[in-house]
């Protein structure tokens, strides 16, 4: 089955609509265009992202990192245009595909990769693993293996935005499995019930572990998910790092100036399987080499910056310089010792 | 044929309510169906209905009566046509309906506490000390009050369930909350237990300290894997990052004539959980003072409270500083012959099994758990130690139960000690039965206390 939904020019259409018809206002708040030292900052992280986690499954191949390791490669221009837009103490939770979300954010790749490796340089100490990292500085919220349970919690945080009066606004991310959760619905309620400051963003990356979203979803254009609770929402090209900023400008503006909670659908990709141990039978090669070759989203970004005079020896060097970060990142983890055997039993409880 | 109206009860736990005013004067007619009075209870009210067509001849309780015993008459009707004799005769005569009375009587817990139970026996010293101002209240206004003094001591506390708000509580625990503290920190949240504890989690993530009340405890299943995966393991799994500082309360346990699906103890469930604290209190000290504490604490607390309980009542310490430390167990009665561990409706037996026995001549050691997590096993093994025979009192099913643990711990840690096998007194393995005896079969009783006391005794 080919990736039919993950077309740039399609998407970009529906998301062009959307830049064409808001108020002043509202447009005063939105960027116009990527300067060239945002497109370079994206590009940056992108390829921070992707080296991060190539280096991640080199190690999770080697034995280093245990258990389950869901890789983010393909789907970086999503979280990467989303940071983008935010504000330092603007909150982000998601699931367990979570490194991407981390470094983004801005947390060490040191404290990321200790935490796979299971070393007491991690963000949880090594008590948390590939899917339970936190950072508090960063008002990074997790890194959580529940699928839609971070929903609910999303809504939490936003709903401690509204109740204490800051205009903060939370990035609440989800999959595109995770939508067909029940409790992604009771929390749709009460956030537009309650005009809760919460970007939903549903990263459709097509399938839900190993079943195609066609043969989970009875609709599947998730972004009209919320329509029964009278949430907009937008499908917006998740392989396309300036219309995902785009989008989530006007989504975060909407949401910062109190008009409550939207939905922005990603329509991206994932190269790699659901996790480290995923066989990948139930898509071709050829599926995903197309997506790879056509709509990369750092190639993407990489022809624009060559078009604007970059050379390519400079953005050689720039991907030199994140793999050295990812391999510095690698070396920590795997220099760093074990917890001590006295933090099995700490940090269960708050002692009071 | 004068046919008798009879006080009805608004709820499966009722026993006597107010007859607030009637609606209409003696001599007038009524339809069936004719809204005749308005009664209430301390938790609701309601309109009693016309049950027949007639004149309404006699009015046999005055308006404002309070105290009307379920099923007192407390009107009469004369119906017009002698040929519906017979079908007014099978209308329930003047005495209190024999099927409920004699239910009532095989209940093994007396619903109605008047004497607060917390005056009874010794006292350990973490109680009230002698001189303590006191004041009777009932267990439902005690929770109220506590979650009103926090509310009162820190902004960043409010409370959301069904019902909480406008209707001021299912069980009406949040009774004039709303008025007090407004929308905003009262909150009406739709049914969805699931989504709706996940946005207490979220909440407290963010650093406020939210009170999630669940109607009861059995629909907090559908929210356990937020009380349990995002609430009691997050702060161990960020490194001791991300503190969860929420309560989550509601009625446990067996109600009355619920049935399954509405009559199960969670307590070994919670217990279970590291990473959670869990509470269940007896008595209405216990329950301010501890729900208190359960808001302080920077941790998720899981507070089992009892509907059978909500409207008994104790002494409780006036003024705001009377807390009662999460952890500790109270020894409500001494005793030297044998140790008997229970803690919330449970209690209730132990104390009346207790009561009994000493008119026998047996000295029972009564320990209220009060927090079922951590377990202060420490008052139990000292108990032990010096009356060396445990009998545990739970309502909960009996397999990996609380009283299961208790049991194992004292096995382990005075085998010596012991001069007899532990016992176990629980409900009955079963999913809870609604038929009035069958009940009560399937809920421990003081007789069953009493056969185990005995048997732990040899005697």
């Amino acid at each position: 089955m080919a990736p039919a939904k993950v077309q740039r020019n399609q998407s970009r259409s529906s998301s062009g609509k959307a830049t064409s018809s808001p108020r002043a206002k509202r447009q005063a708040a939105i960027p116009k265009a990527f300067t060239r030292e945002e497109r370079l900052d994206a590009f940056r992280m992108m390829l921070l992202i992707r080296r991060f986690e190539e280096k991640a499954g080199q190690l999770y191949g080697m034995g280093h990192i245990g258990g389950f390791c869901h890789l983010y490669i393909g789907q970086e221009a999503v979280v990467v245009g989303m940071q983008a837009n935010l504000k330092p103490a603007d909150q982000v939770i998601t699931a367990y595909r979570d490194h991407g979300h981390m470094l983004a954010a801005g947390m060490d790749p040191k404290g990321v990769m200790a935490e796979l490796t299971g070393r007491r340089g991690g963000y949880s100490k090594g008590k948390g693993g590939s899917m339970h990292m936190f950072s508090i500085e960063k008002h990074f919220y997790g890194g959580h293996g529940i699928v839609g349970a971070t929903v609910p919690l999303g809504a939490g945080l936003a709903f401690a935005n509204k109740y204490r009066g800051n205009d903060n606004v939370a990035l609440c991310y989800f999959g595109d499995g995770a939508a067909n959760q029940g409790q992604v619905y009771e929390t749709f309620n009460m956030a537009q019930l309650w005009g809760l400051p919460v970007v939903f963003i549903i990263e459709n990356n097509r399938y839900a572990m190993g079943t195609a979203i066609e043969r989970s979803s009875s609709t599947t254009n998730l972004s009209q998910r919320g329509l029964s609770f009278a949430i907009p929402g937008e499908q917006v090209d998740g392989m396309d790092v300036y219309a995902v900023r785009q989008a989530g400008a006007r989504a975060i503006e909407r949401a910062r100036s109190g008009k409550g909670p939207i939905i922005l659908e990603m329509m991206t990709y994932r190269y790699r399987g659901h996790s480290m141990s995923d066989p990948a039978k139930y898509r071709t090669r050829e599926e995903v080499q197309k997506v790879r070759e056509t709509h990369d989203p750092i190639e993407h970004v990489r022809e624009q910056l060559l078009d604007e005079g970059l050379t390519d020896d400079e953005l050689k060097k720039i991907d030199r310089q994140m793999r050295d970060v990812a391999n510095v990142a690698a070396d920590f983890a795997l220099s760093d010792t074990e917890p001590d055997p006295t933090e099995l039993y700490t940090d269960v409880v708050v002692a009071n | 044929m004068p046919t008798q109206i009879l006080m009805p009860a608004l709820s499966p736990t009722m026993e006597e309510g107010t007859l607030v005013k009637w609606l209409v004067e003696e001599g007038q007619d009524v339809k069936s169906g004719d809204v005749i009075a308005e009664i209430e209870t301390d938790k609701a009210t309601m309109e009693v209905e016309a049950v027949d067509e007639g004149r309404l001849s006699k009015i046999l309780i005055p308006a404002g009566t309070e105290g009307v015993k379920v099923n007192t008459p407390i009107a009469v009707i004369d119906t017009e046509d002698d040929s519906e004799e017979s079908q007014a005769g099978e209308i329930p005569d003047t005495k209190p309906a024999a099927i409920d009375k004699g239910h009532a009587d095989a209940r093994p817990f007396d619903v109605d506490v008047k004497a607060p139970r917390i005056g009874a026996g010794t006292q350990s010293k973490l109680e009230i000390t002698l001189g303590t101002e006191t004041v009777v209240v009932t267990m439902r206004e005690a929770l109220r009050d506590a979650m009103a003094e926090e509310m009162r001591r820190d902004p960043d506390v409010f409370l959301m369930g069904e019902e909480v708000a406008e209707y001021q509580g299912a069980y009406k625990v949040s009774q004039g909350l709303l008025e007090e503290f407004g929308g905003k920190r009262v909150i009406d949240t739709p049914i969805t237990e699931q989504g709706f504890a996940g946005v207490g989690v979220g909440a407290a993530f963010a650093g406020l300290k939210p009170i999630v009340e669940f109607m009861t405890w059995n629909f907090a299943m559908q929210a356990i894997d937020q009380i349990i995966n995002s609430a009691a393991k997050t702060r161990y799994m960020s490194g001791g990052q991300v503190s969860v500082p929420i309560v989550f309360r509601g009625p446990n346990g067996a109600a009355a004539r619920v049935a399954a699906q509405h009559s199960q103890c969670y307590s070994a469930w919670y217990a279970h959980v590291p990473g959670l604290k869990v509470i269940a209190p007896s008595t209405p000290a216990d329950a301010k003072g501890l729900l208190k504490s359960a808001i302080r604490d920077p941790n998720p607390v899981v507070f089992l409270e009892n509907e059978v309980l909500y409207g008994s009542s104790g002494a409780v310490p006036t003024g705001e500083d009377w807390i009662v430390p999460i952890g500790k167990a109270r020894i409500a009665r001494e005793g030297r012959h044998v140790t008997i561990v229970s803690f919330a409706r449970g209690m209730t037996c132990a104390l009346e099994a207790a009561d009994q026995l000493a008119k026998e001549g047996v000295e029972v050691e009564v320990i209220d758990l009060r927090t079922l997590r951590p377990l202060d096993l420490e008052t139990v093994l000292r108990s032990v130690r010096n009356t060396n025979r445990i009998v545990t009192v739970e309502e909960a099913w009996p397999v990996c139960s609380v009283g299961s643990e208790i049991c194992a711990q004292v096995a382990m840690q005075a085998f010596d000690d012991l001069d007899a096998p532990p016992v176990k007194v629980s409900g009955a393995d079963v999913p809870m039965p609604y038929a009035a005896n069958l009940e009560a079969l399937a809920l421990p009783s003081v007789g069953q206390v009493i056969a185990a006391v005995n048997s732990v005794l040899y005697v």
